[in-house]
């Protein structure tokens, strides 16, 4: 499906270095200081049960939150970056405005914003729907609509916050693929998710998070077979109670 | 103008019989209101989405003393536009008082407050929803408030249609600044005033009834909006 002419990257984005980062809100710890790497070409999926602070380390790495302590940096040019969140974020605008609204804000010309656009919704299946508001759409297509959005932005490292976890099978496995796709071209995509069998399908490491700590980060073969701590036998096993 | 025993009657002759007098009343308040809203307008909608998008010291008191002059007694917006414009006054040299352009000054007076902390909320709240998605795309605040703006529009057209309706309802400001001038200032609202102390109702009723008639329409125009705008864009 790379019908697209997209720039691969040369070399893979700079690493992106957690130090010490934690997130503290009125006086509540909602990250505690974990220090944390995320480099290379990988799919690394973030996992932990709810409120074990999947979400707030996402928005640190992107950038959408500072750390309250610590740093967070990249080690080099900050790379471009597109995050998709759980709940799709789109415009009051048609499918084929959302695009080309992504395009504008980064400055691609005019004139190639629609074919540009009107490729990206063909290969996320949308074509038929381009005149559509984007905001009627099912909660599938909303989500492959920012798929689209985020492919277009071709991005170096992309982040999703639990992408599919309101969707039905199909349109899960629709969002698994276009993962997929994206590391294929050399995209690290930082994942989060509590859903375990995904997570067996799609990483290549895991960092599990527990209770706003990080409770292990190691290679998917690893976390799977072998994992080091006892609460990652414990979250494997579905008996982590928080 | 006919006589006649019932001023209802007369009153709808004249609306339909396009009176002269009538027209040119209604005509210049549809010019004086209209171009109030659309400075009024072109002030408060940028002014509510930085007040939603900023934070700076003096912003609450800012929003405080909109909210409250959202309800500003026009008599009162009216008395101060006719010191600033009389004479006397700092804008005296330019002989704006009794004229349209002062009604103007004044109605926009009155309804920018509203725009602007109408406007707040409504772009305050999208924000709250866009926030993170336009933060990711990387965009900075001053080239979040276009998109804000537009993807809050039917929200807003119903503010814009609020302050429409409040400018031309009005009677204490142009009635202070305009003077109400035969053939100059005189407007729906002061006319009505006028006429109905002088006994002649039917022409007051007339125009009690445009009036009425416009701001109806101005509702229902507001109202069949923001219903397809909700149906559509969801």
């Amino acid at each position: 499906m790379n019908d697209m002419p997209r720039t691969l990257p040369t070399v893979s984005a700079p690493a992106l270095a957690l130090e010490a980062a934690g997130v503290v809100h009125r006086g509540q710890t909602l990250l505690n200081p974990l220090t944390l790497t995320l480099d290379g070409c990988r799919r690394i999926l973030v996992m932990g049960p709810n409120g074990a602070g999947k979400s707030l380390l996402l928005r640190l790495a992107h950038g959408l939150l500072s750390p309250s302590s610590g740093r967070v940096r990249w080690q080099g040019r900050p790379p471009r970056q597109a995050m998709v969140f759980q709940r799709p974020v789109l415009l009051r605008r048609s499918a084929l405005d959302n695009l080309t609204y992504a395009l504008a804000v980064n400055d691609i010309p005019w004139r190639s914003r629609k074919p540009l656009a009107r490729q990206a919704l063909a290969r996320f299946g949308l074509a038929p729907l381009e005149k559509r508001p984007a905001r009627v759409l099912s909660g599938g297509e909303q989500q492959r609509l920012a798929l689209a959005r985020a492919w277009l932005l071709e991005p170096e490292v992309l982040f999703l916050d639990e992408p599919t976890a309101a969707l039905d099978p199909a349109s899960m496995r629709a969002v698994e693929e276009a993962v997929c796709d994206f590391h294929a071209l050399g995209t690290r995509v930082v994942m989060t998710t509590h859903d375990l069998h995904q997570a067996r399908r799609l990483a290549d490491e895991v960092v599990l998070l527990h209770e706003g700590s990080l409770v292990e980060h190691s290679t998917a073969e690893r976390f799977f077979t072998a994992p080091a701590s006892s609460t990652t036998r414990a979250f494997l096993a579905g008996e982590l109670v928080w | 103008m006919t006589a006649s025993d019932n001023p209802f009657t007369t009153a709808l002759a004249l609306i339909l019989g396009l009176d002269d007098t009538l027209i040119s009343i209604v005509a210049l308040s549809l010019q004086v209101s209209l171009t109030a809203v659309l400075i009024a307008a072109l002030l408060a909608l940028p002014l509510g989405a930085a007040l939603a998008l900023w934070r700076f010291p003096g912003r609450s008191a800012i929003i405080v003393v909109l909210n409250a002059f959202m309800g500003l007694p026009p008599v009162v917006a009216g008395l101060t536009v006719y010191l600033l414009l009389s004479r006397a006054g700092p804008l005296g040299q330019f002989g704006l008082l009794f004229t349209p352009s002062a009604m103007v000054v004044a109605q926009v007076l009155l309804i920018l407050p509203i725009i602007a902390a109408l406007t707040r909320q409504q772009v305050e709240e999208l924000h709250g929803e866009y926030r993170e998605q336009l933060q990711s795309l990387g965009l900075s605040r001053r080239r979040m408030m276009p998109t804000l703006l537009w993807d809050a529009r039917f929200g807003l057209l119903t503010v814009i249609l609020a302050g429409f309706g409040r400018a031309s309802a009005e009677v204490g400001a142009v009635m202070i600044v305009g003077g109400n001038i035969d053939g100059v200032t005189r407007v729906m609202t002061t006319a009505i005033v006028l006429e109905t102390s002088k006994g002649d109702l039917p022409l007051a009723l007339g125009l009690g009834i445009v009036l009425l008639g416009l701001v109806t329409l101005i509702n229902a125009g507001a109202y069949v909006m923001g219903e397809t705008a909700r149906r559509r864009l969801g």
